[in-house]
């Protein structure tokens, strides 16, 4: 991994970095409102994920920052210009496509040095160079695209966009059409040179994971309008709508009502279990609520062992899938709800049968509260259509 | 056959190759009995005696005098035909690249209806369709009348049976057959690669010039040779909207084959074939191995 030296000429072509600044920003087609009123501010130099299922608004929105898509009203800001009727090409922002629409008919050399040379650049010779260096692409020059892996034209990609130096790089499912392991891989990748040339990257995916993984803020995208935003962490642990619950992996939402306030904590009856959550989880919602456990964060003791923590009664093991570093189990409640459950194979307890019966808790500070009168199944299984 | 990488027993291999020379067999044989029998006769008919005649018969006297005699004595036609036929495929690629560009690109829903109006000259006969071509050029219509008033042509002067009425004739008979190929390929290039040139810094004309042409080339070179070898050989469109000052070497070739100058004729019609064949072998290698995939 070769780290490169910023070179004189980087320092010339990034002079200065700005904040992406989105703003009441609305894409219709015909009756169809793609993008809703955006409005976003994204930081200089940060890696940025607009994550969302196929549909949402995430790539309509990309397209109009790269000047590929018209904007119907609003405005797009790189610092204090605005860009929103600038042509593609007059834009200092570069775009890593999906299936990243290298030229055939040119080499890789020819394909990195494009865009220096429309800029009118002849001694391209050293940046490409540089650029295949930090793609790791040494020696790849003279050949064409359809010689390469994927793995390799998505670096090719990278390459091309970056060498621009562009003040921002989006990036629209650059990894898509690679396969799991090359995805894991150009995951790492991707971020170390974020960091290294310190550009903004802005992420367009359906892939929760993928956000998760590389990027520093996520703003979850439904029906053309930015659902959450935040780091990876605040929006797993504590999503403000079911529709990010389920999106972004796995919760488990079980109908209850805010009895009471018992200083820090909301009392909460959960199908006749009285359980504690902390008042700055509740997302300031009052009355009925969704009640969310993540099924990591769900504990199962045996029957008779009255946990000393939030508990939700007793529950018969309907399913186990052993997955090997961890075990899935459907908990079929007094209620009749199946829950979910993954408990980490550490050794310290057998693995539990179907049949068996668990008491079912959790800790109050890993629980969060959403308001009742959202569709409990938002988001559910949308991450897997394209 | 390409390269299979699986393993396979002889046999199994065997029996590939038969099923190959089988589905060849019907388009042999007929190449056989109507391309390569009768390019025979024409090579070997171009070395007869050129005194012979109808009446006479022909006698196979090896002489390849022919040759040397009748390019020259044609020298005006042949350079004629290839020089109507060079304009009027220039002329059909500048009308008809961007006729086709048009067509993938902004046609949108009429994409279909444009394509079938390219065809629909062909449900006409191109006989036809050249005559048509005397009334439109006639000295009283009103091509020549527009012509004349704004000065491009000469008050006395007249469009039919001219060398422009020939290669008009000639660009709008081929021109079909240069969209065709052009629309074929420039409607197979992605979209997004003309979008990515414009991220790259590439303007409408840069990106034109640095990707789509280059990847329309196939189309470009397919669309030349459809227009310029057919051309070449064509006697039809100098034959109605000429003079005797237009004759291109098609005519010529016809005519000899009428009067029964067959070694002559002969002789031409090789000729004309060996040029066509050192000619578009150049082009190919120049425009063609570096751009094309």
């Amino acid at each position: 991994m070769s780290t490169v030296a910023p070179s004189a000429d980087a320092a010339e072509h990034s002079t200065r970095s700005e904040d992406l600044r989105l703003s009441a920003l609305t894409k219709q087609f015909g009756d169809f409102t793609a993008v809703d009123s955006l409005d976003l501010t994204i930081p200089a130099g940060s890696f940025f994920a607009l994550l969302g299922p196929s549909g949402c608004g995430k790539t309509t929105t990309l397209r109009m920052v790269a000047g590929l898509e018209i904007p119907t009203q609003g405005d797009v800001r790189l610092g204090a210009d605005d860009i929103t009727w600038a042509k593609p090409y007059r834009r200092p922002v570069n775009t890593v496509f999906q299936n990243y629409a290298l030229f055939p008919h040119l080499t890789i050399y020819e394909n990195v040095a494009f865009g220096l040379r429309r800029k009118g650049r002849k001694d391209v010779a050293e940046p490409v160079r540089e650029m295949l260096g930090l793609v790791e692409l040494e020696g790849f020059e003279g050949r064409k695209p359809n010689e390469l892996s994927g793995g390799q034209q998505q670096r090719v990609a990278l390459a091309r966009a970056l060498i621009n130096h562009p003040q921002v790089l989006l990036l629209d499912e650059p990894l898509g059409a690679l396969d799991l392991k090359l995805r894991r891989q150009m995951q790492i990748e991707l971020k170390r040179i974020q960091v290294e040339v310190g550009v903004t990257f802005v992420h367009v995916t359906h892939d929760q994971e993928e956000a998760m993984t590389m990027a520093d803020t996520i703003a979850v995208m439904h029906g053309g309008r930015i659902e959450q935003m935040g780091s990876p962490g605040e929006l797993y642990e504590n999503p403000r709508t079911t529709f990010v619950a389920n999106f972004l992996g796995q919760s488990n939402l079980v109908t209850g009502r805010v009895t009471g306030r018992d200083g820090e904590d909301l009392k909460v009856d959960a199908q006749g279990a009285e359980v504690r959550v902390p008042a700055a989880r509740a997302n300031g919602v009052d009355g009925d609520v969704w009640l969310g456990v993540r099924p990591e964060k769900i504990v199962l003791t045996p029957a008779g062992n009255r946990p000393d923590r939030n508990s939700l009664g007793r529950a018969e093991i309907v399913d186990v899938s052993f997955v090997g570093v961890s075990t899935q189990y459907m908990l079929r409640m007094p209620w009749r709800q199946d829950l979910m459950a993954f408990e980490q194979n550490t050794g310290a307890r057998a693995v539990l049968k179907r049949g068996d019966v668990v008491e079912v808790g959790f800790a109050g500070a890993h629980a969060f509260l959403l308001d009742h009168d959202q569709d409990a199944r938002a988001g559910v299984d949308q991450d897997l259509s394209l | 056959m390409t390269a299979q990488t699986v393993v396979t027993p002889a046999a199994g291999r065997q029996r590939r190759w038969n099923t190959a020379w089988l589905l060849l067999l019907p388009g042999g044989l007929w190449l056989t009995a109507f391309f390569v029998v009768p390019l025979f006769q024409l090579v070997a008919t171009s070395l007869y005696d050129p005194s012979g005649s109808e009446e006479l018969g022909y006698a196979m006297t090896w002489s390849w005098s022919n040759y040397g005699d009748a390019i020259d004595f044609y020298t005006g036609p042949l350079v004629r035909g290839f020089g109507y036929a060079a304009v009027a495929t220039l002329l059909c690629l500048v009308i008809g690249y961007p006729l086709a560009y048009a067509i993938a690109f902004k046609a949108g829903r009429w994409k279909n209806l444009m394509l079938i109006l390219v065809i629909a000259p062909f449900f006409t006969s191109f006989l036809v369709r050249t005559l048509a071509w005397k009334l439109i050029l006639s000295d009283n219509g009103f091509v020549v009348g527009v012509a004349k008033t704004l000065g491009l042509v000469a008050d006395d002067g007249r469009l039919l049976a001219t060398g422009v009425a020939v290669v008009a004739g000639l660009t709008y008979n081929f021109l079909p057959f240069m969209v065709l190929p052009l629309y074929a390929s420039l409607e197979k290039i992605d979209h997004r690669l003309i979008e990515a040139a414009g991220d790259l810094y590439a303007s409408p004309v840069q990106g034109f010039r640095r990707v789509t042409l280059p990847l329309s080339m196939p189309g470009v070179i397919a669309g030349t040779l459809l227009t310029f070898i057919p051309s070449t050989g064509d006697f039809i469109n100098a034959q109605l909207l000429g003079d005797t000052t237009t004759t291109m070497i098609g005519n010529v070739i016809q005519s000899r084959f009428e009067v029964g100058d067959y070694p002559a004729a002969a002789a031409l019609s090789v000729t004309l074939m060996v040029l066509i064949v050192i000619l578009v072998s150049v082009y190919i290698r120049r425009a063609g191995t570096e751009e094309l995939l």
